[in-house]
């Protein structure tokens, strides 16, 4: 039987093609927003797309921000896509000021606004953009098969900046801006700013490595 | 530091086929929406985008089972446009599996539902598509309902509002160039992409690797829509018989008549063309 992993629902972003993502590399992923999954959960995906308070306020109306602060802070596989990367850190600058769940230091920054056709910085970044390594290796991380500077496909406003290098799986350069997209503790939490779900075959690879590491499928199966 | 350049292959469709017109009329059968989605992303797609062409017209909303056929297998953003009139239109295409959403004629009558739909479903779940047809003094004005239906509305103070009201991006067509591959319509796409702060894509006109580049080259643009001339590159290579022949005028794919107007191109030709000429893009094969 493989593992259950779950994938939280916080009535944010697009369930639904990570939800593909996982069946195609042969999780065992169930959609909820109840914490009683989260806890008997082998593994956990944050994802979400959206505002970084909304998804605060969704958390606490549905009271899964200590269910999940715990199973993470147990050791559980915990990978965190886009919104759900940037839920991980200290706080945001979006609106003021919101506070995050504070798993990995750091905050959250909006990339400067566009001003005029001699700075084409256009926001949000909408596309595809080349990741590379920063200090930590990407050998036994989910990133282990992707080559550096590989293409994934992007779609923020916001990114993270985190108070400790060890922390920076990648960089990515937008229009000059460089900026982490991919995070780790070096132990169970993984996540991106960008979408391996929308990143083709590069991107399922994420997810399949991902299963491998932390044994959520069964081989052969 | 250059832009990455996204190449998204549209396809046009009416009931359960991909059809292709010009001028946004006179609509031809081409086959399948699933065979046509997955091709273009083995093949390097950078996003792909579906637009119901009819639902407009007869406020008809067929799509969602073509697009969660699409959807489990395809790994790429899928942008679903066409006939979407309300939030509860918007939230039924995003649970059948689009990641994006694309508005017209709805945003056109009531442009609060752009800043509305932002504020629900994430800014850059929404995209607004702007028909553009240029008049005799040079102005271009906004129509809806696949170029049918005049609004009086001119297109550069429309996209300002657009990008005020909160889209997350702009899909440009120049009526006037769609479907005749007489290349893309640079002074349009030029004003609007240096105009707002949010990602511009070019559509209407493609008809050739040229064409192409010289849009991005020129234009500044951020992504490219591109259908005819890969449909036809397709169509020359694949049996398209199994497509239904419900709906439409199939006599033409039956025909496989030469398309004198394109010099059609798979996608990798075409992107493989772009890197060669300096513009950036992810690789067909990566």
């Amino acid at each position: 039987m493989n593992k259950l992993t779950v994938i939280i629902d916080y009535q944010l972003g697009n369930l639904f093609s990570v939800k593909q993502a996982c069946d195609r590399v042969g999780l065992n992923a169930i959609i909820s927003s109840d914490k009683s999954d989260i806890l008997k959960a082998d593994a956990l995906i944050l994802p979400g797309v959206g505002a970084f308070a909304e998804a605060m306020t969704n958390f606490k109306k549905l009271d899964l921000i200590e269910p999940l602060k715990e199973s993470v802070k147990a050791g559980k596989p915990l990978f965190g896509v886009c919104l759900g990367q940037q839920l991980l850190f200290t706080e945001s600058e979006e609106f003021g000021s919101s506070k995050g769940l504070d798993l990995i230091p750091g905050v959250i920054k909006k990339f400067p606004a566009y001003s005029g056709a001699n700075n084409l910085i256009k926001v949000p970044q909408i596309g595809w953009n080349h990741i590379y390594r920063k200090n930590v290796e990407w050998r036994e991380t989910p990133l282990e098969n992707v080559k550096e500077n590989a293409y994934v496909y992007f779609v923020h406003s916001y990114y993270v900046e985190p108070a400790n290098t060890q922390n920076i799986l990648t960089q990515t350069n937008y229009s000059g801006i460089e900026y982490c997209s991919a995070v780790t503790n070096n132990k169970n939490i993984f996540a991106t700013q960008f979408h391996p779900e929308k990143s083709g075959q590069l991107g399922l690879g994420i997810y399949k490595k991902w299963a491998e590491l932390f044994n959520l499928v069964n081989n052969g199966k | 530091m250059s832009k990455t350049i996204r190449v998204i292959p549209r396809l046009d469709i009416k009931g359960p086929n991909v059809v292709k017109g010009i001028h946004l009329e006179g609509l031809r059968v081409m086959g399948k929406p699933v065979d046509f989605a997955k091709y273009y992303y083995e093949t390097g797609a950078d996003e792909l985008m579906f637009m119901d062409v009819v639902a407009s017209l007869y406020e008809r909303n067929s799509l969602h089972d073509i697009i969660s056929e699409t959807a489990r297998q395809i790994f790429i953003p899928l942008t679903v446009g066409g006939g979407l009139r309300t939030l509860e239109d918007i939230k039924m295409v995003l649970r059948a599996g689009a990641d994006k959403v694309c508005i017209n004629t709805a945003a056109i009558k009531d442009p609060n539902i752009i800043s509305e739909a932002a504020l629900r479903f994430g800014s850059s779940t929404i995209v607004v598509a702007i028909e553009a047809v240029k008049q005799s003094n040079g102005q271009y004005l906004a129509y809806t309902d696949n170029g049918r239906e005049h609004t009086g509305v001119e297109v550069l103070e429309w996209a300002k509002r657009v990008n005020q009201l909160g889209a997350g991006e702009i899909v440009i067509t120049s009526v006037d160039r769609e479907g005749t591959g007489d290349g893309f319509d640079i002074d349009l796409v030029k004003r609007i992409s240096e105009m707002v702060s949010i990602p511009v894509i070019a559509h209407g006109g493609a008809g050739s690797k040229e064409h192409v580049y010289d849009v991005i080259h020129r234009a500044n643009c951020d992504a490219v829509s591109v259908a005819s001339m890969l449909h036809y590159d397709y169509l020359m290579k694949h049996d398209t018989s199994a497509a239904s022949q419900s709906e439409g005028n199939v006599e033409f794919l039956k025909s496989k008549r030469a398309f004198h107007n394109f010099k059609t191109a798979t996608l990798g030709d075409l992107k493989n063309y772009l890197i060669e000429k300096g513009i950036s893009c992810r690789p067909p094969h990566e």
